[in-house]
């Protein structure tokens, strides 16, 4: 495809800080002679759409909005790739959380009790750490009770309303564990919502990835792998970029891989929410 | 190589209740690349570790079997921690009587800091239209600063409002008129430095110390000359156009300079005179002791207005012309208007004259003919410390408004 616009990324608006820091980027992009543009969306179910449409030439993407997009792409014949990713993005893990004075020590232990999770959409706090326990033989809805705190359902779980509601629940009673991102555990001690050793970890899933820029095979590789330059190149001792690199929360990107994603897709089939074309087929999900 | 530098105990501490400030601290001390190890007992601390690490740009890593010395886990620092401060700036220092502590022209970026603080490089560029040091500087500045925090007064305390008052009600009328104009000429004494403190730079803190509690000096005044006008039960008096034309041509100055001259030289240093001659012929004890404390503050003010326009005077000498052509300019532009109004005039006389018999007004005419005298040989002397012959001293006092301030 011959490349007649600027560049152009999709991102979700998630938060109003997303203008900010694509503004920024567009901004730095042009003083390195780049021509750079994007689109926000209100949902990552859109974006993938508008992506397999070539409405856009990247789309920076949650780990689940990845999955989509590689079997959207695969349906059609097509090939996605990660491109790009933040330091930030790599080797994750999410935590099951229990109170410090739960009589739960085991994960067995969960058999009929209630686990809260973000919303619907979060690989990091609902779909992760789900099929890590369904691993174990818990299988969720029927071993255990399920609380999902279903905040801005479409964005994937980037708000991270839906895990403070989620530890809130655990840490007032109302639920035996919590499921949410490892940082967000010492985010959550840091405001304050869990007192300093008032919960445990009970069980940790794998390392997994998060985000990632993902482009189709169809683009023009040269531009991609300019844009990929100038990323690697945004260093964190420059005062111009690092406020860049500090709303998005980063100190320096990386080139992409896939091999973060391994648990996710198998995650997303063991729980039903995409099929194998990527057609949403979980129950419940406004699309 | 790597090198393992040290290692931090935690005791129970987890990552949940600040433990990471002291993996930080240890990690200050080191180099990019060097290791420290951790130790601890929280159950969850190394999973935290491998999180904080990830989060904070260091790199993670659990010890081979057999070679630790009791650490969990090892943390090699990264870079990003000290990326604020390449190319970051010490902004002065803080104590003012350092070499190279008060810059002469410090940069808008480093906006609110701390002088003396290290500034990381980028953020806003604030706009301080007062930023040179010679516009503005006064080595006398914190100690004067320091006088007048010292010299603050509580008008409920310092004054004794219940002290009897036993002059007649046109005495108390005149007491009246001259608070009303009091209170407007205060009123523009906070006004114009009030304008003036948001735009001096930051980095000269003692000043915008000296200011702002000269802005608050100026609020008490305006209390407690209101208090006294009205603790009879009268309303305020008249405000004439002339007086608030007088004291519009101070509002309108845009340059510091001129119009700290205008306002402290010229203005608030007669008033220095107008309050002692209150202090000493004022028919009550209240206006008495009011005339005192407002004096005292108003000394000041002058006293460091005095200060700063020396220093720019000496280092810019052509400033005395342009301080010169401001009171001219002020001259006529007031020549149209009637000057200092009849009533606080005629209430001048009366106060000092404490009753309404022709021998009382007689000596109350003669005090405020004394006290004009005053006002322009006390000009004359401070216009002299700038620099003025006694010859352009002499004149400029002259030209001095009618209005006093």
């Amino acid at each position: 495809m011959t490349i007649t616009r600027p560049f152009t990324l999709g991102a979700v608006a998630y938060d109003p800080k997303v203008v900010t820091i694509w503004e920024g980027f567009t901004d730095w992009f042009a003083t390195q002679g780049f021509a750079f543009d994007y689109v926000l969306y209100s949902s990552y179910e859109t974006q993938a759409e508008a992506h397999i449409a070539g409405h856009v030439d990247v789309t920076w993407d949650s780990p689940l909005a990845w999955v989509r997009t590689r079997r959207l792409a695969a349906a059609a014949g097509r090939r996605a790739s990660a491109v790009a990713m933040r330091d930030t993005d790599q080797d994750l893990t999410s935590v099951v959380l229990v109170r410090a004075d739960s009589d739960i020590t085991d994960v067995a232990h969960l058999a009929g009790r209630t686990v809260s999770t973000g919303a619907i959409d979060s690989p990091q706090a609902t779909l992760l750490p789900l099929a890590h326990l369904a691993n174990f033989g818990l299988d969720p809805g029927t071993s255990f009770d399920v609380r999902r705190f279903d905040v801005m359902v479409t964005k994937h779980g980037d708000h991270v309303g839906g895990e403070r509601d989620a530890v809130k629940a655990l840490v007032s009673g109302e639920v035996d564990a919590a499921c949410v991102i490892d940082g967000n555990q010492l985010l959550f001690a840091k405001e304050g919502t869990i007192e300093p050793d008032a919960v445990r970890i009970l069980t940790r899933t794998g390392l997994y990835d998060h985000c990632t820029m993902t482009v189709l095979d169809d683009i023009d590789q040269t531009v991609v792998d300019r844009f990929v330059e100038l990323l690697l190149s945004m260093s964190f001792d420059d005062p111009n970029v690092r406020p860049l690199l500090q709303l998005e929360g980063l100190r320096q990107w990386r080139t992409g891989r896939t091999t973060g994603y391994t648990q996710l897709e198998a995650a997303v089939d063991r729980l039903g929410f995409y099929d194998t074309d990527g057609t949403i087929i979980v129950e419940g999900y406004p699309r | 190589v790597n090198r393992r530098r040290a290692t931090v105990e935690l005791g129970s501490l987890g990552l949940d209740g600040g433990g990471d400030i002291l993996v930080k601290l240890a990690l200050a001390e080191q180099q990019t690349g060097d290791e420290i190890g951790v130790r601890g007992t929280h159950p969850d601390l190394a999973g935290h570790l491998a999180t904080w690490c990830r989060q904070h740009g260091h790199r993670w890593r659990t010890p081979a079997e057999g070679t630790t010395d009791g650490a969990i886990g090892i943390i090699e620092r990264g870079p990003a921690v000290s990326a604020r401060w390449v190319g970051a700036q010490h902004a002065g220092h803080a104590d003012p009587t350092r070499a190279g502590a008060i810059d002469a022209d410090p940069p808008g970026d480093w906006g609110l800091a701390a002088r003396g603080a290290t500034i990381e490089p980028g953020g806003p560029t604030p706009q301080f239209r007062i930023h040179r040091r010679d516009e503005v500087w006064t080595d006398r500045a914190a100690a004067l600063y320091a006088q007048a925090t010292a010299a603050q007064w509580d008008p409920t305390k310092a004054i004794d409002w219940n002290a009897p008052i036993d002059h007649n009600q046109r005495v108390e009328a005149a007491v009246v008129q001259v608070m009303t104009f009091l209170i407007e000429n205060e009123e523009a004494a906070l006004v114009v430095p009030a304008r003036f403190l948001g735009q001096i730079h930051p980095h000269f803190r003692e000043v915008q110390q000296f200011i702002a509690v000269t802005v608050a000096d100026e609020a008490r005044h305006i209390e407690v000359f209101t208090r006294r006008a009205t603790m009879n039960g009268n309303d305020l008096a008249l405000s004439t156009v002339g007086g608030r034309a007088s004291l519009q041509t101070l509002l309108d100055e845009p340059d510091y300079a001129i119009a700290s001259f205008l306002l402290s030289v010229m203005g608030e240093g007669t008033f220095v005179s107008l309050l002692s001659f209150l202090e000493r012929h004022a028919p009550d004890p209240v206006t008495r002791q009011i005339s005192y404390l407002t004096r005292n503050d108003e000394a000041r003010h002058v006293a460091f207005s005095l200060a700063h326009l020396e220093r720019h005077t000496r280092i810019e000498p052509d400033l005395r012309s342009r301080l010169a052509r401001a009171v001219e300019q002020r001259h006529r532009a007031l020549q149209n208007t009637s000057g200092l109004n009849d009533d606080v005039f005629d209430a001048l006389v009366l106060l000092a004259a404490g009753d309404d018999t022709p021998e009382a007004v007689r000596s109350g005419w003669h005090h405020v003919q004394h006290l004009q005298h005053e006002m322009n040989d006390a000009r004359a002397a401070r216009l002299a410390r700038l620099g003025f012959t006694t010859g352009e001293a002499e004149a400029l006092s002259s030209l001095h408004t009618r209005n006093f301030m």
